[in-house]
């Protein structure tokens, strides 16, 4: 670690990781509620679990998104961090923001907690992944507003790489399209329409960005590989992720009542969407191969190869899936729409956030890398988790196919609860693989508490 | 660059695919639009992106003698003709839009006017690239022995004429 106001990024990752089991819990919570229908009812419905579940992804990434923004835009600047006191007093705020957001959700009724949260005033509650209250969607902008305020002042006087330029701008945009989260017009199709620009444009547009920037940004420090050469690959990557990601935003347009002009221009566009995830794969295993130096922290290569994989999978070839228009007739809003987000979130987002902690955190506390047998641990869990999510996609594209069969396709279609008892074996199985995934996470966080002697690098 | 290029090229080709696909299912309604089209503008579009290209090729011989000036006078030339075509290119679609069709008339519009917008902001950035390569050159930025940049900008327009070579008589004539 090169500059002390790195150290911000420290309790963004440590809250990053907390969610994340609070997360995988209600994951837990809410696939048995699929086949026990009424497990913790009526403490946790379905329906509020599903949204702690969704919500509490999309913040614990955004902690993540910013503690890794915190470490990397200093050391890529070569300055400190213009106002680290402005980032601690932000991380107690969306703390307290996130948290008091999933107490609402979990003990007060959604529509109480839209009356108490001023949705009257201007509403905008009640759409999936956005349904936080008014104050935490205020809040979210006034965080993010700060952050960027802070780090784009350190960007501006330090040095200009492509990684920090790439990562500002990606979390600029991050900031900008999440506006459209207050724009809610009565015309439901416009609402979906608009919807999309922050939900699409977030995951295959800016959120792209970040994730090439925290990628490129591990790789030069533990493959040593020229920064130009790692440049280059980023640019080119980047580029390909926004020419087919924001027109590729039409595949979301099929079916909800915009032109049917969508169905040909989504298609097309969000067909090569997998280009630049591929890309990513090659990148990130080139780079290894040229590595010019043996570094110790090996767990944080794992991750580094690992995101580049997962996310090719998760989002791209599971994306092509369902893209085209003439399939997603058939698949929309199914199963194999599931399937390929959870593959897609941990593949791309997850494990990148992941590489970042892993390769930042022991520099945090002092050392190079973690202690061997802390370090076989955390391998560990990355194939238990990796694996987990690998049977977590197939049994759910299982239960897609099966489901879209049953209920769209064969000769006397099924009602949606019908068909959803006959795939009830795979919602079993997949629950099953959620608790070994649960099981890797807890030996990841355990793997913090592992002491020994630093890894040297052989 | 290439690699941008190969892109490009891909996903025009993917679009002509699904053209020629889309047109198999309905050929009688692409027929009947296709006459409604203005011919005579989009053969002289054609010429004049042709024309663009042998004079970047121009511009591209003269920078290998390193002649700085003559080379950025080859590639204005080139521009002039990339801007007459943008210019054409705007009347016939203020025609069409005048005439009320859009890209919901129907799935031969949809193509003519989707990928036809689609290329003319492509000769827009051909025209952003080839004028940044021109003032370089003017400013006497390149020499013989070092021009990637001249060759590059042309690459690209190449590119842009390319893919109207294919377009027009996909589009505009093909029976």
């Amino acid at each position: 670690m090169k500059y002390q106001s790195q150290m911000v990024a420290k309790p963004y990752f440590i809250a990053a990781i907390g969610l994340f089991l609070g997360q995988i819990l209600f994951g837990l919570i809410m696939g048995l509620q699929y086949v026990v229908g009424d497990f913790l009812f009526p403490e946790i419905p379905f329906n509020v679990a599903r949204m702690v579940h969704t919500n509490l992804l999309i913040v614990w990434l955004l902690f993540g998104f910013m503690g890794a923004a915190y470490y990397l835009i200093p050391e890529e600047s070569e300055r400190e961090l213009h106002s680290p006191k402005l980032a601690m007093v932000m991380f107690w705020i969306f703390l307290a923001a996130g948290v008091m957001t999933i107490l609402g959700y979990l003990f007060v009724p959604y529509a109480t907690l839209a009356e108490m949260t001023g949705n009257n005033l201007l509403a905008t509650m009640g759409r999936e992944f956005l349904e936080q209250p008014l104050p935490t969607k205020v809040g979210i902008v006034v965080v993010a507003l700060a952050m960027l305020y802070n780090l784009s002042m350190t960007v501006l006087r330090g040095r200009k790489t492509a990684i920090n330029l790439v990562m500002l701008v990606g979390l600029w945009g991050l900031a900008i399209f999440f506006l459209f989260s207050f724009y809610n017009p009565g015309n439901i199709v416009k609402d979906k329409y608009f919807w999309w620009w922050v939900v699409h444009l977030w995951v295959e547009g800016v959120w792209e960005l970040i994730m090439g920037a925290m990628l490129a940004f591990v790789l030069i420090k533990v493959t040593g590989v020229d920064r130009e050469v790692i440049e280059k690959w980023l640019y080119v990557i980047i580029a390909m992720a926004l020419i087919t990601g924001l027109i590729g935003t039409g595949h979301h347009y099929y079916w909800i009542g915009a032109p049917e002009y969508w169905q040909w221009w989504g298609s097309v566009f969000s067909a090569l969407e997998p280009i630049p995830f591929f890309m990513m794969t090659v990148f990130a295993f080139n780079m290894v191969n040229r590595r010019r130096r043996e570094h110790p922290n090996k767990a944080a290569v794992l991750w580094a190869l690992g995101t580049g994989v997962m996310a090719f999978l998760g989002a791209g070839v599971w994306g092509f899936l369902h893209t085209l228009a003439p399939v997603n007739f058939y698949t929309h809003g199914s199963q194999i729409t599931a399937a390929h987000g959870h593959m897609a979130f941990y593949g791309a987002y997850v494990m990148v956030v992941i590489t970042m902690i892993s390769y930042t955190m022991p520099l945090m506390r002092g050392r190079a890398a973690n202690s061997p047998l802390a370090q076989v641990v955390e391998m560990w869990s990355f194939w238990l988790m990796t694996v987990a999510m690998v049977f977590i996609t197939l049994f759910l594209t299982a239960a897609g196919i099966l489901q879209i069969w049953l209920q769209r396709i064969s000769d006397q279609p099924m009602s949606f609860m019908a068909a959803q008892d006959q795939v009830a074996l795979f919602y079993w199985l997949r629950e099953g693989a959620g608790v070994i995934f649960l099981i890797g996470l807890l030996l990841y966080i355990g793997s913090f508490f592992i002491k020994g002697k630093a890894a040297t690098a052989d | 660059m290439w690699f941008f290029i190969l892109a490009e090229l891909l996903v025009f080709g993917i679009f002509f695919l699904a053209y020629a696909f889309a047109r198999t299912h309905n050929v009688e309604l692409f027929n009947a639009s296709q006459l409604e089209l203005d011919r005579a503008s989009g053969v002289i579009n054609t010429v004049l992106l042709i024309s663009s290209s042998y004079f970047v090729v121009l511009a591209v011989s003269r920078i290998r003698r390193g002649h700085s000036r003559s080379c950025a006078s080859w590639l204005i030339t080139a521009m002039t003709c990339g801007a007459a075509f943008l210019v054409l290119k705007l009347s016939e679609f203020s025609g069409k839009i005048e005439a009320g069709i859009n890209m919901s008339t129907n799935t031969f519009y949809m193509f003519y006017l989707g990928l036809g917008f689609f290329h003319f902001m492509h000769v827009v950035l051909g025209m952003i690239i080839l004028g940044a390569v021109t003032l370089k050159a003017w400013r006497g930025g390149y020499s013989a022995a070092d021009h990637a940049g001249v060759e590059t900008g042309a690459a690209y327009w190449h590119m842009v004429d390319l893919v109207w070579i294919v377009l027009f008589p996909l589009i505009y004539i093909l029976n």
